[in-house]
């Protein structure tokens, strides 16, 4: 924990985090991309789940739902990325202290592991079921586990934009 | 005397309430986000296929009305949590030029989704492909300005 700390504080001294977390407009506009993208990405994401868990578009097939979603998902996810980076290179001392990044970070982990489990497992085989109604009980537990994911990430992340909870645990 | 409506807001006790205490702020914000999340889902989802992006195999009443309950069911979550919010800093809200922007984008919006967009959606209204295609797009561009307004607030 020491070499993460000394690391966040050089990350702060350089003249790129400063610049960024000084600027009105540009950290503004980064923070409204964050977000727009996490709406195309999280909500394609919940409507494909809600179609794994066989809750709505039974009428649509599974694998064409994923199919022609996944390249708006992915695009989504790294425009995310990039931001969220760019968020975290402007105040990194205070996020990384912050019990609700830590938290975030641990389910983005089991959400990328939820996402790697489905696509090594039921996904392989999804040309026997991807036309079903109600997908295979495998595929609707990884839809499930996704929902439930995001839902935390997202509750986790909006609480790290507010001090009053820094010094709550640390 | 839209002033007073917004001081009246501001003194109610939910304002009040939200104002004073430390977690009901963020945790409302919070499922105000996961509402607006669901929303870019289902515009996006339909609107997409409106468009003809994606999904052209796919009827657009099927998506259509598989989106409609989550649709609806985040708009009223949006609008129940987004009122609350606004009480307990009204004030702040009314001399916000981001919020009022966001607010004209919401009215049109919701006018435009449910007195035409969902109608042609769900083919009660039978439209030429130019018109289908410029629904979509235009439901996108709105429902993106409310997003956009929404996110301003914190700064404008």
């Amino acid at each position: 924990m020491v070499y993460g700390h000394q690391f966040v504080e050089w990350l702060a001294s350089t003249s790129g985090s400063i610049a960024l977390h000084e600027s009105t407009y540009v950290y503004t506009a980064v923070e409204g991309t964050h977000v727009l993208a996490l709406c195309v990405f999280a909500g394609l994401t919940a409507m494909v789940d809600l179609r794994l868990m066989g809750i709505s578009f039974r009428a649509v097939p599974v694998s064409e739902m994923m199919n022609r979603l996944v390249p708006w998902m992915i695009g989504g996810f790294v425009l995310m990325v990039i931001t969220g980076a760019l968020l975290f290179y402007a105040i990194p001392v205070r996020t990384y202290e912050n019990v609700f990044a830590r938290a975030k970070l641990v389910f983005l982990i089991l959400a990328g592991i939820n996402v790697w489990l489905f696509h090594s497992g039921i996904y392989l085989r999804m040309n026997e079921w991807g036309q079903d109604p109600i997908p295979p009980k495998r595929a609707r537990i990884a839809g499930t586990c996704s929902i439930f994911l995001w839902t935390a990430i997202i509750i986790a992340g909006r609480m790290i934009a507010y001090n009053w909870f820094d010094n709550l645990f640390v | 005397m839209l002033l007073s409506l917004f001081q009246w807001c501001y003194n109610t006790w939910t304002g009040a309430g939200i104002r004073g205490s430390t977690w009901l702020f963020p945790f409302i914000e919070a499922i105000h986000l996961l509402g607006l999340v669901m929303i870019g889902g289902t515009v996006l989802l339909v609107d997409l296929r409106l468009t003809g992006i994606v999904l052209q195999r796919q009827r657009v009443e099927d998506l259509a009305r598989g989106a409609r309950p989550w649709l609806i069911g985040s708009i009223i979550t949006m609008l129940v949590t987004g009122v609350l919010l606004m009480e307990s800093e009204a004030l702040r809200c009314y001399y916000s030029p981001a919020f009022w922007m966001k607010m004209i984008f919401l009215g049109l919006a919701i006018v435009f989704t449910f007195g035409i967009r969902q109608r042609v959606a769900l083919g009660e209204i039978p439209t030429a492909p130019f018109w289908t295609k410029a629904v979509g797009f235009v439901s996108i561009i709105l429902w993106s300005g409310v997003g956009i307004g929404g996110r301003g607030i914190a700064f404008f």
